[in-house]
């Protein structure tokens, strides 16, 4: 039986328990809280920090932003000061901290933010929010240097450096030895078939403008293509999809007549515009190949759908045809239907091959380097890969997961 | 039809063979005109199963909260309508059906015509009472620079567009007054048949999102084939060519079919009918061209 | 020297220039002005790129070459084309701004503008892509021969692929259990594993070689290396 001394006692202590009891679902705050400008980058990233006292009593985290001059002209901005960012694992805080991206930039300074403030919540496993704990402000700004394209600097500096140390070997003397293309070898037999039938030699420098590399390399062998043709006094057309492709053909035709000494049989109106519209410019090339036929059809350039168009009717015309394209998608096309295709950088090597000159074919042969690079960091991201399938908590898994993320993944 | 041939042909059934080796393309195109006519006048239907890419994108959509903000761009032209605008039909239906705000965008010259006919002939047609124009949709347009035009979206949307395409001030539309950059949709979705398209999207667009955001594409079945590396990392979800739609809208009208003029989301799955005959003339040609050769070996003619 | 001087220096600061600018933020956007700079010259160059389809087309007419009504019609529809579109004739008033006519939609299929597209750019452009189908037959019965180990398998692929895309494809293998052993051997698995491995190793690795093609090329290009742009008159 209770002593009756000892009941006030214990009311005393029940009391006490029933009054912390509320208190002790709570989660302590968040401590160290911290928002710092992500480093090497474009701006509107911000990495906030915290650490978590206790993480068996926290659940989630939540982080908000103050809003920024702008966004606190706007209607209703007085009542909610704070934007919700993210409500997160709390653990995330840790370490580098959790990224904070799309902040607005200052309506002053295209690559800068307003001071913002961060705060920091904590949600107990009850339900309970912490007070929230603010950062100091934190002006998010753009970095001269992106640090996430340093791979790709690598890259491009590996690639060019093997290309131009190829080039300067070639030019003091080191033998370059490219492979037989086909394709180009037949450039004179198709101008020559087109010379003896007494037919016309037909150019197709693809339908995108000047400013896709694959018409420049169409209008280089233009150049080529032309010189033979004047060589052997067969005619030439060219029809365009763009205007600035008809002015370059017509610049490097001419100059191909004066190179091979006829500038008298040189025809402007040869070369001439059709249309923008893609499928306009084929049903004139279709027309004109099936009305004129044609003895050697050129296709060397950028090609979408209308390839097997032009292939088909050029095949149903007998002449001899020679393409040429770097979309991958179209080469199943060509090389099913023309007697000879150019692949991909085939087709931006030929001006290079064609030339014969020293330091251009050593360019070829630093593409080849890249290529052998490309090779090598592909078998040695399998090998690593694989490694890491059989071993997913090794030191393998994570030399897979830092090669991958070098390289963008 | 078939041409003449001078050089000596073997007779009996190797001699037909050898003559079929040389047939005349016209009966070619004969057949396979027939065979895409056929089935459509037939109205052969064939049910769908579909795949996982046409889940996964069925599943970026439907997963998105209802009044989710997303943006379509329709990247191609009327050469593609026959593959593409059943696609983005099913995808405006699809987005509507959950109450998605949807604003419209085109990167090709004659793309806004597309968008404006799916928002014509589905939008309007089975969600007009519930779409109004600025607060819940928004046409936007075409606007030239091809990848460009991405870059631009990636920063400042009203960089790039400062009106709809009718020439209103997008700051008075509600829809996309306080939009931003890409960060604030919830979800991208092209129909491309080329470039810029899909790819562009990829490169220049996805970094940009939202981590959550979802990234979708329709495609040819040309294009398609750059744009599988892609999936599924960097795109949630990928229609290829006209397959691909009829999966799509099979799952978008088993979920929200409609009472009216059903054919409009019903394009893709037509036209699978004449894809089937016509796959199948091809495997038969493809067949009778290699008994041709084999059995032109040996004589002076040779299939062609 | 000029011409060829004076190009050379362009494209290699321009090269250069823009190749640095990708790696910071401050003159990332620089590639985008360029672009819109290019924009302009060829919306300026179309003009005469519409000069020369006049010129050649009527020089066509005028000399009766076989042909010409070719070039009769081509001039018709380039002239009626124009004039409703720019001109805005018969445009939908806007309902803005209705006095003023050129504020008007045109784009519209009750406009002429809007007519021309629908009835005849629309059917015209959707025919030709659909040629393709037609090619495409007559392509595979003549180019799709099986004359050595790579032919073969090239024509396995497309069997598989083909049927796969079609309603023949499940009824041939669909009813194989798709978590079965034997699963490997439907047509839509198939298809899968050839487009997302095979054919993907074989396009990634064309991409990469097309990659370091443009590389080369460029470099080729920027330090003057390659002159065959320029013109030797």
């Amino acid at each position: 039986m209770l002593r009756i001394r000892r009941v006030p006692a214990m009311l005393a202590a029940l009391l006490a328990l029933v009054a912390t009891a509320p208190l002790a679902a709570l989660p302590p705050d968040p401590v160290d809280v911290s928002a710092v400008d992500r480093p090497g980058d474009g701006g509107a990233a911000v990495f906030v920090r915290w650490r978590v006292p206790a993480p068996d009593e926290t659940a989630r985290a939540i982080v908000e932003r103050s809003r920024t001059v702008a966004e606190a002209t706007r209607e209703g901005a007085a009542e909610t000061p704070w934007i919700l960012v993210a409500e997160v694992d709390p653990l995330l805080g840790q370490g580098d901290g959790y990224l904070v991206t799309g902040i607005p930039n200052s309506k002053g300074d295209r690559h800068a933010s307003d001071e913002i403030v961060f705060r920091v919540a904590f949600i107990g496993t009850d339900g309970e929010r912490t007070p929230a704990v603010e950062a100091a402000p934190v002006v998010a700004r753009a970095n001269a240097f992106l640090l996430d394209k340093i791979p790709l600097a690598i890259v491009c500096v590996v690639v060019s450096a093997s290309v131009l140390a190829w080039i300067l070997l070639s030019r003091a003397g080191w033998s370059v030895k490219i492979r037989r293309i086909a394709a180009l070898e037949a450039i004179d037999e198709a101008v020559g078939r087109a010379t003896e039938m007494g037919r016309s030699v037909l150019f197709v420098p693809g339908i995108q403008d000047m400013n896709d590399i694959q018409t420049v390399a169409g209008v280089t062998i233009l150049g080529r293509v032309a010189k033979t043709a004047a060589e052997y006094d067969a005619k030439l057309e060219v029809p365009t999809a763009r205007s600035i492709v008809m002015t370059a053909a017509r610049e490097t035709v001419q100059s191909a007549h004066f190179a091979a000494g006829r500038p008298e049989t040189y025809d402007e109106s040869s070369i001439r515009y059709i249309t923008d519209e893609q499928f306009g410019y084929v049903a004139y090339v279709a027309g004109r190949m099936v009305r004129e036929k044609p003895a050697a059809c050129f296709y060397m350039g950028a090609f979408y759908a209308e390839s097997l168009v032009l292939a088909e009717n050029g095949n149903a015309i007998g002449a001899i045809q020679v393409a040429g394209t770097a979309e991958a998608s179209q080469l199943p096309f060509f090389v099913a239907a023309c007697d000879y295709t150019l692949i991909g950088e085939e087709f931006y090597a030929a001006s290079a091959y064609l030339s014969g000159e020293r330091d251009q074919l050593g360019s070829i042969k630093g593409q080849d380097l890249g290529k052998l690079f490309a090779a090598g960091a592909i078998i040695v991201g399998a090998i690593l890969a694989t490694l890491a399938s059989l071993s997913p908590s090794g030191p393998m898994a994570g030399a897979s997961t830092a090669f991958r993320a070098f390289f963008g993944g | 039809m078939t041409t003449k041939n001078t050089e000596q042909t073997p007779d009996g059934m190797r001699g037909f063979f050898v003559r079929l080796g040389r047939l005349d393309r016209r009966w070619i195109f004969l057949a396979m005109g027939l065979s895409i006519a056929v089935p459509i006048l037939l109205k052969l239907r064939f049910p769908e199963v579909p795949g996982p890419m046409a889940r996964a994108t069925f599943d970026s959509i439907e997963s998105l909260p209802d009044g989710s903000r997303v943006l379509l761009s329709f990247d191609f032209d009327p050469a593609s309508k026959a593959e593409l605008q059943p696609m983005a039909n099913a995808l405006v239906h699809h987005c509507a059906s959950k109450g998605h705000k949807i604003v419209f965008m085109a990167l090709w010259p004659l793309g806004k015509q597309m968008a404006d006919q799916a928002i014509k002939e589905v939008l309007l047609e089975y969600h007009g009472d519930k779409y109004e124009y600025g607060t819940d949709y928004v046409q936007l347009g075409f606007k030239a620079g091809n990848e460009g035009v991405i870059k631009v979206l990636t920063t400042n949307v009203a960089e790039a567009y400062p009106t709809d395409a009718s020439g209103a001030a997008a700051s008075g539309l509600p829809l996309i007054a306080d939009v931003r950059d890409l960060g604030s949709f919830d979800l991208v979705s092209t129909v491309s048949a080329g470039y810029p398209g899909a790819k562009e999207w990829v490169q220049y667009g996805r970094e940009s999102m939202k981590p959550e955001a979802r990234l979708t594409s329709g495609s040819t079945g040309v294009q398609a084939s750059q744009l599988f590396p892609y999936y599924p990392a960097q795109l949630n979800g990928l229609l290829v060519a006209v397959k691909g739609a009829a999966e799509y809208e099979t799952l978008v009208t088993e979920k929200y079919p409609v009472d009216r003029n059903s054919e409009r989301l019903e394009q893709g799955r037509i036209r699978m009918g004449p894809q089937l005959v016509a796959h199948l003339l091809m495997i038969a040609l493809i067949v009778l061209g290699n008994i041709a050769m084999i059995a032109s070996r040996g004589t002076q003619g040779g299939a062609r | 020297m000029l011409r060829r001087t004076i190009p050379m220096l362009i494209l290699a600061s321009a090269g250069l220039l823009l190749i640095v600018a990708k790696f910071s933020p401050f003159t990332v956007s620089w590639q985008e002005t360029v672009l819109g700079w290019f924009n302009i010259l060829a919306a300026v160059a179309f003009v005469l790129g519409a000069g020369n389809l006049l010129a050649v087309n009527l020089e066509q007419i005028s000399s009766r070459r076989p042909g010409w009504a070719y070039a009769a019609i081509t001039l018709f529809a380039f002239a009626v084309t124009l004039v409703v579109g720019m001109f805005k004739v018969g445009a939908v008033p806007n309902g803005m701004h209705p006095d003023i006519h050129l504020a008007g939609a045109h784009d519209v299929p009750q406009a002429p503008f809007g007519w021309i597209y629908d009835y005849m750019l629309v059917p015209l452009t959707s025919t030709m892509f659909a040629m393709l189908a037609f090619y495409v037959a007559s392509a595979a019965f003549r180019a799709f021969r099986a004359k050595n180990i790579e032919a073969i398998l090239l024509l396995g692929t497309a069997f598989i692929i083909l049927l796969s895309q079609t309603a023949a494809g499940m009824f041939l293998t669909g009813w194989i259990p798709e978590d079965s052993v034997f699963s490997f051997l439907r047509l839509d698995v198939m298809k899968r594993g050839i487009t997302e491995h095979v054919q993907t190793a074989g396009m990634r690795a064309i991409t990469i070689g097309i990659a370091l093609g443009v590389a080369a090329t460029s470099l080729r290009l920027i330090f003057g290396i390659d002159k065959s742009y320029l013109s030797k008159t």
